[in-house]
């Protein structure tokens, strides 16, 4: 089966073309392996765990954001050369590997985890299993990374200094609506965080290997709340007269900051 | 900002020449679909709306012009148009309601994914290129507008009730006094393909509208626990389980809105015979 294969780093590179052997049940990675093995032992590639759980082989097959470990080459034409590309989201360092590390200092930026005063005495929760069933999906998130990938906030328009992007999303929605969590984040969400740059699109939830509904179930959810919070002119102005009705909640709330 | 900057992204050029995309399937095909859909909508959605004629047909009343406030069909829920309604401006019953149900389907989370895409092409495709530039999102005006859908659900939801009493009417036909039966005329019970073409529609709109994302977010999704709120439970399963279908309902409720007009208008032209089942 023929590849062509991007190689090359921060400076340029190009696509070369590689032939391999393949056998049933083949998936990329293996050919990938295969190929750095037979014809180029200087391949750089990232991978882990094989099963689709570690997160670490995202690439571009055929320009399709997907793991390289979980695509099977017998779904692939096989007419044609099989086209690897690293994640264009990210900067290069050597051939299929990108630096992913802008997510990490992402995830530092999100408020973390406030868990309200513990229910027992011995400092534990007691929290039923519907309760948590919502964000439990966003909990699957294996971090590859492929939904900001194949963003278009990102991969186009390089917001990365605004927007946070899917998987962050899914991850403030996994705290914000998180049962015990008692932070509050939705100023956040709609100023530095750029929840408004998503214009549901859905292009994260068709990447993601993890099945995870990102728009509908995380996004437009916490854009709803946003709305709540900052855009709702009806709500707004009903704040405005409760706050003058001294002693109410909203102005208390107001006077808290 | 209210948190420190987010770290900017040095990506260099990749040595890659500039390309539209990889992707070799048929990716354009989605958007190409959702444009003719949308377009022929628009199209025949303003022609019928500016006819202002061959909207009733017996019991049945378009949907595009119900609630009728003023006009001349005996749906007409004030009578003919007031004598002060400045006579060279255009009249039809339509242009009062159909803003309605045109802004929900505007600004409703789904369709406004898929025209950003088909219309805008922002993008055109996944991880398809861009002919633009600059992207604002829905950060600013007009987009930012956007985010009242739940307003425009509100006043739908309105318009749904007077279709579905619409539908209920569409079952109620007119006898002519004298002929056969009692001297004054009377409605009976009857069913014609119209009256299930008007309750199809309602039932397809009642899926559409009744799995709205804002729906959704105001039944429950606005609070983190429904544990000690059985009956909003239900109600945002209910909303949820819709709400996994949505595309599917909003296209099938276009749809059908649009055959429910173009039904009484053929049967009203004279065009197309209303059979009657029952
Ligand atoms: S839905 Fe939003 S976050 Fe997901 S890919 Fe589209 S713009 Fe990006
Ligand atoms: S949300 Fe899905 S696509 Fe995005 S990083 Fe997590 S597992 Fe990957
Ligand atoms: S190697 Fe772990 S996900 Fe592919």
């Amino acid at each position: 089966m023929q590849f062509r294969i991007w190689r090359g780093d921060k400076s340029g590179g190009d696509f070369i073309p590689y032939e391999t052997e393949v056998t049933e049940g083949m998936v990329v990675l293996d050919a990938v392996h295969q190929i750095q093995a037979e014809s180029a032992n200087d391949l750089a590639v990232r991978w882990n765990c094989k099963a689709g759980k570690c997160g670490s082989c995202s690439a571009e097959i055929n320009g399709h954001p997907k793991l390289m470990c979980m695509t099977k080459l017998s779904d692939l034409p096989p007419d044609e050369p099989v086209k690897i590309e690293p994640m264009r989201s990210f900067p290069s360092i050597r051939d299929l590997v990108t630096d992913v590390s802008w997510n990490f200092r992402v995830k530092k930026q999100i408020k973390q985890f406030k868990p309200r005063k513990p229910d027992a005495d011995d400092g534990t929760w007691r929290i039923q299993q519907g309760e948590v069933e919502r964000v439990q999906e966003f909990r699957k998130c294996i971090e590859c990374f492929l939904c900001q990938d194949v963003c278009h906030v990102l991969r186009e328009h390089h917001l990365h200094d605004q927007f946070i992007g899917p998987r962050y999303l899914v991850y403030t929605a996994s705290l914000e609506m998180h049962p015990l969590d008692t932070e509050d984040r939705l100023a956040e969400l709609k100023q530095a965080h750029g929840i408004g740059f998503c214009n549901i699109t859905k292009c994260c939830t068709s990447v993601c290997p993890e099945d995870i509904t990102i728009t509908d179930n995380a996004i437009i959810p916490l854009k709803e709340r946003v709305v709540d919070e900052f855009y709702d002119p009806i709500v707004k102005i009903y704040r405005k007269l409760t706050s003058l009705v001294p002693g109410s909640k909203a102005q208390v709330r107001d006077s808290s900051g | 900002m209210a948190t420190s900057e987010l770290v900017q992204v040095d990506l260099p050029d990749k040595g890659l020449k500039a390309r539209v995309t990889a992707r070799r399937d048929w990716w354009w095909i989605p958007q190409a679909l959702t444009f003719l859909g949308f377009s022929s909508f628009l199209i025949y959605g303003n022609w019928a709306a500016w006819q202002g004629n061959h909207y009733v047909y017996g019991p049945y009343l378009s949907p595009f012009y119900s609630p009728e406030l003023w006009g001349n069909s005996p749906h007409a829920w004030f009578g003919p148009l007031p004598q002060w309604y400045p006579q060279f401006l255009p009249y039809s019953p339509a242009l009062l309601i159909l803003w309605i149900p045109g802004l929900f389907r505007l600004t409703c989370y789904y369709y406004r994914g898929a025209y950003y895409k088909a219309f805008w092409a922002d993008p055109p495709g996944c991880t398809v290129a861009e002919p633009r530039k600059k992207f604002r999102g829905e950060n600013s005006f007009p987009l930012i507008w956007q985010n009242i859908h739940r307003y425009f659900l509100f006043l739908s939801l309105g318009v749904l009730a007077i279709l579905i009493y619409d539908a209920f009417q569409a079952f109620w036909f007119e006898v002519p006094a004298g002929l056969s039966g009692p001297a004054e005329s009377h409605t009976e019970f009857g069913i014609g393909v119209g009256s299930l073409v008007l309750l199809t529609n309602c039932v397809l709109l009642s899926l559409y509208l009744l799995g709205c994302h804002s729906l959704r977010h105001l039944t429950g999704g606005r609070l983190d626990s429904l544990q000690r709120k059985p009956i909003r439970k239900t109600c945002y399963e209910c909303v949820s389980g819709l709400n996994k279908r949505h595309m599917r309902w909003a296209w099938f409720s276009l749809f059908s809105v649009g055959f429910s007009d173009l039904y009484v208008r053929m049967c009203s032209m004279g065009i197309w015979t209303d059979m009657r089942l029952f």
